[in-house]
């Protein structure tokens, strides 16, 4: 039997961070909102309390807030030569497993990208010349808008998520203690920055030595008490270490939950459908439109839920999947070079390089999930690439994240054994005295690194699993050798002895190896309806009343964490939704 | 509201039906949910305390996983050994539980396991980690039969040291069936987890893993202390068990 729901006026599909924001703007401008989740709902009082909260096992370990591989997993090879397999065990990828989505456990690294990274092609053949952009062999393509375009939104998700941080360039006056090389920003952060952890202030004074411009990074585990514009209360962070793959009951950290849901959740123009799983969207017989998506509920009965929008706001592997799953756009094939969705698939190019500090103190249990020193005068093209071979860098930050025993029992000098009393002994001196530095680097697009559906593997419905094709392309190898050498020098420099090096790209890609969570791409944004699925206001340039939002917008990634540009593209999309589109049914941009 | 009533409060409220479990439909939510409650899925399970063993019934079994944590996590001046300090109870009630059954792994067919070991550069399974010990401790037990004469539990820590070299090496070989080197892998990552979870699972039995290391356990706020620059705080740590 299918459950026929009355029609709303916008489905909303996954209730993470982009369908909160777009949610809460669609509804307050008054339109019918039904937003459809698999996860249960969660509430940060009664399911993050501190008294559960402080609990590694559970919640880093077992990672029992997200979503299990039994209910969806991608599987993945790194070329097109090879037999894709599926991903069986916790990896790299987090999706979310309750309202509130990813944006329940992320850490709250809080970055806007640069305005570079929204023109990265435009910009290096500006700067660099056609024959080396040209010799990059890279799949650039430009954001299809500027940074200034993008700012005013990335303005209100601050002010909604509630972001603490020193400004580094407000209107294109330099900051000082902020990051100079940021986008001109309206105004400052709504809340100052974090204290530094002992750690974070040997960085901090090491890279200020060395002429770099070291500031505390944007974070969405807020400093102090604080009131978003949508009336809700946020408490100061209480630097306890567990903060990423966890909840936060003090109502520190940015999350729908604590930011968005408490008023959305109040409007009676929305309804959400808690641990329901949309199969697919729908299009009327003239495949133009959508006419509603398709639901499975959690005792296996499926439903239609009618609306004159659909929204899509999953995760960004399930944003891909469901444009592909739904005939939404053309899918994309890298040897006829045809189709977009599923082009430009891209990741985030990672390194690490940890110091021992004989005798010294770190305390490394206080900590916060975004809690940490950059520079970044080697993210972005904030230095001269000139001779290098490569585009993009990293930001380069010392921080203080967590002191989680079961995941650092493997953090030891050089050499240590993995067992017995030496692991030991090894361990009792080595938890307390390390510091880690972190190169978070940009990751650029090829033509062979793509999104598709899997010939053979499904899930618990029978639909295909996304298929992953990717390996570090050599532009990713060349920039990440770059600055972890940059980074290497400052470990020196700032003491760190018996000096452990993890450059990720150095060997091929798998998703077990990885230590970021950022996948990006698939379903991008773009000017050019050839090379993007969607245009800027994230509509589908083939079903105009379909919107998709996520990571999977970005054409590139940029050498930062990718929440609050998601959260931006949402505003920007939501607003172009009720102010334009319901009045004018239609393609926003001309193709 | 002290530690104490903290969890019986929470307790409390998932005794009462909580939001989750009473849906038998899709559960289709307008205006703020006013009866939310801890769901039970968000709560700490404590580790069952005494009685019967529910996986590793077998008397064999048992000295051999505890043969094997004892060598890898050894008694001497940084803390007890691994069975001291709870972590066979704390292996037994997880690989009772949904970790055991391998609940959030994605287990259909079909597996190529040359491939999939190539391209995801470890060792894939269909089978779930209690499935792994039930089969790998009975392995465990007949390769010391065959070699030694003896039950691995009455080989003497050099030679259980010399076997698990082997293992980790993937230098020796268990049979077709099991993955030797995936093997010593899984039991590593539990007795470790054993020994530096938080107390309520069963293991780090006196917090014994974490004064090994000076981690203060189930603390949330370290305000007072941020600003002390490397500074030996000696904070007595806590965890999720009421102690007041």
């Amino acid at each position: 039997m299918t459950i026929e729901r009355p029609k709303a006026d916008v489905v909303i599909v996954g209730l993470g961070w982009a369908g909160s924001v777009m949610a809460e703007e669609l509804t307050r401008a008054g339109l019918n909102v039904v937003a459809i989740e698999r996860g249960a709902w969660r509430d940060t009082s009664t399911d993050f309390p501190p008294a559960v909260d402080a609990d590694e096992l559970k919640w880093h370990t077992r990672r029992t807030m997200l979503q299990p591989m039994s209910v969806e997993t991608t599987t993945f090879r790194n070329r097109m030569d090879q037999t894709a397999a599926p991903v069986r065990n916790w990896s790299a990828f987090q999706y979310g497993w309750n309202v509130g989505g990813a944006g329940t456990h992320w850490a709250g690294m809080s970055w806007r990208f640069t305005p570079w990274d929204l023109q990265v092609a435009s910009q290096t053949r500006e700067r660099y010349g056609d024959a080396f952009t040209d010799s990059l062999n890279l799949q650039l393509q430009d954001w299809g808008m500027s940074y200034d375009e993008l700012e005013p939104y990335y303005d209100r998700f601050e002010r909604i998520a509630g972001t603490s941080g020193i400004a580094g360039n407000i209107k294109g006056e330099i900051q000082a203690g902020g990051n100079p090389f940021e986008g001109p920003r309206s105004r400052d952060y709504p809340t100052p920055p974090l204290k530094d952890s002992h750690w974070m202030s040997k960085f901090r004074e090491t890279t200020q030595n060395m002429g770099y411009h070291p500031f505390t990074i944007p974070a969405g585990n807020l400093s102090q008490a604080y009131v978003n514009p949508l009336g809700v209360n946020m408490g100061p962070c209480t630097y306890c270490g567990f903060c990423d793959f966890h909840g936060c009951g003090n109502f520190s950290k940015s999350s729908p939950q604590a930011c968005i849901l408490p008023v959305l959740m109040r409007r009676p123009n929305f309804t959400v459908l808690t641990e329901t799983e949309v199969l697919h969207a729908v299009k009327h017989e003239d495949g133009k439109t959508a006419k509603g998506v398709r639901f499975v509920t959690k005792e296996g009965e499926e439903g239609f839920q009618p609306a004159d929008v659909v929204v899509i706001t999953a995760f960004q592997m399930d944003n891909v999947r469901l444009m592909l799953l739904s005939g939404v756009g053309e899918a994309y094939d890298p040897v006829s070079h045809t189709g977009t969705v599923g082009r430009n698939y891209n990741y985030q190019t990672c390194s690490s390089v940890t110091g021992f500090f004989d005798g010294e103190h770190m305390n490394p249990f206080i900590g916060g999930g975004a809690l940490a020193v950059q520079i970044d005068d080697f993210n972005g093209d904030n230095f001269d690439h000139t001779g290098l071979g490569f585009i993009g860098g990293a930001g380069i930050m010392g921080y203080s994240t967590d002191g989680r025993p079961i995941q650092r029992m493997d953090n030891l000098r050089p050499g240590t054994k993995r067992w017995g009393s030496e692991w030991k002994s090894g361990y009792a001196r080595d938890y307390g005295s390390n510091g880690t530095i972190f190169c978070q680097g940009t990751s650029m697009p090829v033509r062979d690194a793509y999104l598709d559906l899997d010939p053979t593997y499904k899930d618990r419905h029978g639909q295909p699993l996304m298929r992953m094709t990717f390996d570090w392309n050599k532009n990713d190898r060349d920039m990440c050798s770059y600055v972890t050498d940059r980074a290497v020098e400052i470990m020196r420099e700032v003491g760190g002895s018996d000096i452990i090096v993890d450059n990720q790209a150095d060997k091929s890609w798998n998703p077990y190896m990885q230590t970021s969570s950022h996948t990006q791409g698939g379903a991008v944004i773009g000017a050019d309806p050839t090379t993007s699925a969607l245009n800027t206001y994230c509509q589908s340039w083939d079903v105009h009343n379909v919107f998709v939002v996520g990571a999977s917008a970005f054409p590139a990634n940029a050498g930062y964490n990718p929440t609050v540009t998601v959260g931006a593209l949402a505003v920007r999309a939501a607003q172009a939704i009720h102010q334009t589109y319901v009045n004018n049914p239609g393609p926003l941009v001309d193709a | 509201m002290n530690r104490r009533e903290a969890l019986f409060s929470l307790g409390l409220a998932a005794a009462v039906a909580p939001l989750a479990a009473k849906g038998v439909k899709a559960e289709e939510l307008n205006g703020f949910p006013t009866a939310t409650a801890q769901n039970p899925d968000h709560l700490p399970v404590p580790a069952r305390r005494g009685g019967e063993y529910v996986v590793l019934r077998d008397e064999t079994d048992r000295n051999t996983v505890k043969a094997v944590f004892d060598r890898l996590i050894p008694a001497d001046d940084h803390g007890p050994a691994a069975s001291e300090a709870g972590c066979i109870e704390f292996l037994d009630d997880q690989l009772a539980g949904t970790y055991g059954s391998g609940a959030a792994l994605y287990l259909e067919g079909p597996l190529d396991p040359a491939n999939e070991e190539a391209i995801m550069g470890m060792p894939q399974f269909l089978s779930t980690p209690r499935q792994r010990y039930e089969i790998g401790l009975k392995a465990l037990e007949a390769y010391a039969q065959t070699t030694d004469g003896v039950a691995f539990a009455a080989l003497s820590p050099d030679r259980i040291d010399e076997i698990l070299t082997g293992l980790e090496a993937g230098e020796i070989d268990l049979g077709p069936e099991i993955h030797a080197g995936a093997f010593f892998e899984l039991m590593l990552q539990n007795a470790r987890e054993g020994y530096l979870s938080d107390p309520i699972y069963g293991g780090n039995k006196d917090m014994a893993g974490w004064k090994m290391i000076g981690f203060p356990g189930a603390r949330y706020d370290y305000r007072p202390y941020i600003d002390r620059r490397g500074e030996a705080l000696n904070l007595t740590p806590v965890s999720l068990i009421p102690q007041d």
